[in-house]
């Protein structure tokens, strides 16, 4: 023993490097670890004598369940909050990235970042319809809906609550326009009475909102007729016809326009038509840049939030591993001694511990990963979108967020298991055979 | 007291078990009391101040808009001492990036807002300049503004005569006199006479009025009053106290109680066996100096006891200094972003909560290795059975 503080300097210096590498390090490269551990193992005599090792210290894990299940558990608590956090930050901007396409446009007064915050008069709807690149219907009418957004109270499932929701006014052609959105349940509504049709989101999130029911907004009275499925943003909306809920709110003016573009090609013409047009002091984004756009800063929120929580939690779990590890270590001390006195070198000891630690965080990994995955696939919640009004997601636990999971699992199960490990490699033999 | 040496001593037997035992108990009550402040600042909805104002706004939504005029007629209903009114604004400054609260306000805004301060010559000037403005003193520093200066401000839903200018002269920068409350500095504040001449769009409305209640144990009455004023016109209004409406109005966010709940749950399960198998191995290992102590003349009862104490101790004080962490890493945190991101600091509440949380942690963790200390029998015990 010259130093054994230089030793674990060295250590913590290598780890931190090495963990740094690891969080970064892409699948394949994952992969070439594997292979080439396992090839060391079973190809070189060292790899091969530190396997046996590794088979009398798993063998014995069944009687040391207790200790061994608390670096399991630790570790699957840390993966499962960890991925559940990411999860919903995935969850939230994958429904806004999937909203829109890249050949429908939506235009905007100049300058406002929301529907919340634009105006587009009236007069300026037949000038945006003669613009170049605007797909058409079978009878040539050109594919765009002036559409209003009124920011409403409804109760909540949850607790009754007032919440926000977005009520949305839709042109004739907003059917064709938004060709994502189906009904799946009853009809459309009839321009001119006062009927909505409901997003399944919505209709998941607020009280009230079966077909047949009806709902005051506005001081009236609102019928119920149809569900409506789109799979994005749009679900949590309800939506009517614009010039009803214009009357109702007294609005004169629209707030976006969304035009069906005749292809990628057709925006361009589009974008460069508005552009060239003195009279409109407009801006147009495809739908799919404005909907992403705005999943931005929650989302990275969300996430930034689930790591740091995620990382302190680690350290947690990383002092606990420790803790299962030297006790086992000190356990099965006269065991380790006996084997070196026999010949085992230092190497194959450590690779041995390393490898049961690994294993039990494996273990960990999946077992957080499948609970996340169990609770929160598909769990749905809802927040305040930009437009002032709940957005409706659900958790989206990706194979990626699972493998990343996993590779924090084998982060801890490294670090918990490496001090244990070189401390029973140098532990003298005559000390460690008198250990009781 | 007379074994607390004794229990020391148990505790630092095994130094670094000990240690890492506390680094993890650390961990996890550092997350604690950062989360639980979070809770409590969004449950809390400001400061105690707020328990006598209510706030007034639209039945339909907060984005729709009440008539200045109600101002007179809230004014008349008894317990009603000082109403005022505030319009959103929204603009940015140079970048969307840069986001901060603005309104235009009425001139007696600073009355019912007590709880800033400002100096008395500043906030006369910014009362008689028309495009005058008033910053929170974090904002300020933020961007570097002086008194005298003009902030550019775009205005995304109000143009003025066609365009999105509206540069506005500094003339006022307040505190906040309750240092936790650093987060309201971040805010804009303009004259809602010159907001109201000047906009395109708009005449004669506001968003919100705040009312000032002469008692605050009248608030319902009160509140029910003035929603009577507008019941059944299609301006209809919505009152409630401060606190109410500002945690309604983070509730739209999220559900942070839920959400602190749930991964609390998590880490303290994990704490429980973390600390609970240390335990338990320390008994393990004690066993024959624990049957010393029994030779000794110590009870059965005695032997628990110690078991227990050393237990919660070793959560006490990990828990301790995970909170104290806590308390000093979040104004860290809110002094380093420059008032951008605003974290309370860890509040008594908390402070009491995780005491409980420490005790009732110790206490179970320590109860079944006490129990074990407790049924040893001294002559299997020495005998190593």
């Amino acid at each position: 023993m010259k130093s054994p503080w230089l030793w674990n300097l060295l250590s913590i210096v290598a780890l931190v490097v090495g963990l740094v590498i690891w969080v970064l390090l892409p699948w394949f490269g994952v992969l070439g670890i594997a292979v080439a551990i396992a090839l060391w193992l079973t190809l070189t005599r060292g790899g091969r004598l530190a396997l046996a090792a590794a088979r009398i210290g798993i063998g014995s894990l069944p009687q040391r369940w207790g200790a061994s299940s608390v670096i399991v558990v630790g570790i699957a608590g840390v993966v499962g909050v960890l991925v559940a956090m990411l999860a919903m930050g995935a969850g939230f901007k994958a429904t806004l990235d999937s909203t829109g396409d890249d050949t429908s446009a939506i235009v905007l007064r100049g300058g406002s970042q929301a529907e919340t915050n634009s105006v587009i008069t009236r007069d300026q709807v037949p000038l945006i319809g003669t613009l170049a690149g605007i797909a058409r219907d079978a009878q040539g009418r050109p594919l765009l809906s002036p559409e209003l957004s009124q920011v409403v109270n409804l109760p909540s499932k949850a607790d009754g609550s007032d919440v926000n929701a977005q009520f949305r006014g839709v042109g004739e052609l907003a059917w064709a326009v938004h060709d994502k959105v189906r009904l799946i349940e009853g009809r459309r509504f009839a321009p001119g009475l006062r009927e909505i049709v409901v997003g399944q989101g919505a209709r998941s999130q607020f009280r009230g909102l079966d077909v047949g029911k009806t709902l005051a907004l506005g001081n009236q009275q609102w019928t119920i007729v149809g569900v409506f499925a789109s799979g994005d943003a749009h679900d949590s909306e309800l939506w009517t016809d614009a010039e009803t809920l214009a009357s109702t709110y007294n609005r004169s003016s629209y707030q976006s326009i969304t035009v069906r573009t005749d292809g990628t090609a057709g925006f361009t013409a589009f974008k460069a038509a508005m552009d060239a047009d003195p009279r409109l002091k407009l801006d147009v984004s495809t739908t799919r840049a404005y909907y992403g756009k705005q999943s931005g800063q929650l989302a990275t929120l969300i996430n930034v939030l689930g790591t740091v929580i995620g990382a302190i939690m680690a350290v947690g779990a990383v002092f606990g591993a420790l803790n299962t590890m030297y006790a086992a270590v000190a356990g099965r001390a006269r065991e380790i001694a006996t084997m070196r006195a026999i010949g085992f070198r230092g190497l194959p000891v450590v690779v041995a511990v390393m490898l049961e630690t690994m294993l039990l965080a494996l273990l960990g990994g999946l077992l957080g990963g499948l609970l996340a995955w169990t609770i929160f696939n598909g769990y749905s919640v809802s927040t305040l979108g930009s437009n002032f009004s709940q957005v409706v997601f659900q958790f989206k636990v990706s194979p990626e967020l699972l493998w990343n999971g996993l590779k924090w699992a084998l982060g801890i199960g490294l670090v918990g298991g490496l001090f244990p490990a070189l401390r029973a490699a140098r532990l003298p033999v005559t000390v460690a055979l008198r250990a009781t | 007291m007379k074994y607390l040496s004794l229990v020391w001593a148990q505790l630092f037997r095994s130094k670094t078990r000990t240690l890492l035992t506390l680094l993890s108990v650390i961990a996890a009550f550092l997350l604690f009391g950062m989360l639980d402040s979070v809770r409590v600042a969004f449950n809390a909805g400001g400061s105690v101040d707020g328990a006598n104002r209510l706030i007034v706004a639209s039945r339909l939504s907060i984005t729709q808009s009440l008539p200045v005029r109600l101002q007179a007629e809230i004014e008349t209903i008894p317990g009603v001492q000082q109403v005022t009114y505030a319009m959103w604004f929204g603009g940015i400054y140079q970048d969307q990036r840069n986001f901060f609260p603005n309104f235009s306000v009425a001139p007696n805004f600073f009355d019912v807002y007590g709880e800033y301060e400002v100096p008395p010559d500043q906030l006369q000037a910014f009362r008689d300049t028309r495009n005058g403005a008033a910053v929170g003193e974090s904002l300020a520093k933020k961007f570097g503004w002086k008194i005298g200066d003009t902030i550019p401000l775009q205005a995304t839903i109000f143009p003025r005569g066609g365009s999105n200018d509206w540069p506005l002269e500094l003339k006022a920068i307040f505190r906040a006199k309750d240092r936790s409350n650093v987060g309201a500095e971040n805010q804009l504040l303009m004259n809602w006479t010159y907001f109201d001449e000047s906009n395109d769009f708009i005449k004669n409305q506001v968003s919100w009025f705040t009312v000032q209640l002469a008692n605050a144990d009248q608030a319902s009455r009160v509140a029910q009053a003035i929603d009577a004023i507008s019941a059944n016109s299609d301006r209809e209004t919505k009152s409630q106290t401060e606190s109410a409406f500002q945690q309604a109005f983070a509730k739209q966010f999220a559900d942070i109680g839920l959400i602190v709940t749930a991964i609390m749950g998590a880490v303290f399960f994990t704490l429980l066996l973390l600390t609970g198998n240390t335990m338990a191995q320390a008994v393990r290992e004690r066993v024959p100096e624990l049957a010393t102590l029994k030779t000794l003349g110590f009870t059965d009862g005695t032997v628990l006891a110690l078991v227990m104490v050393e237990s919660v101790l070793l959560v006490v004080i990990g828990g301790l200094v995970g909170l104290g962490l806590a308390a000093a890493i979040m104004p860290g945190v809110s002094a380093a972003s420059g008032g951008v991101i605003s974290l309370p600091t860890v509040p008594l509440q908390t402070w009491l909560i995780g005491l409980g949380l420490m005790v009732g942690i110790g206490i179970i963790v320590g109860v079944l290795p006490a129990l074990r200390a407790r049924r040893l029998k001294i002559v299997d015990a020495l005998a190593g059975r």
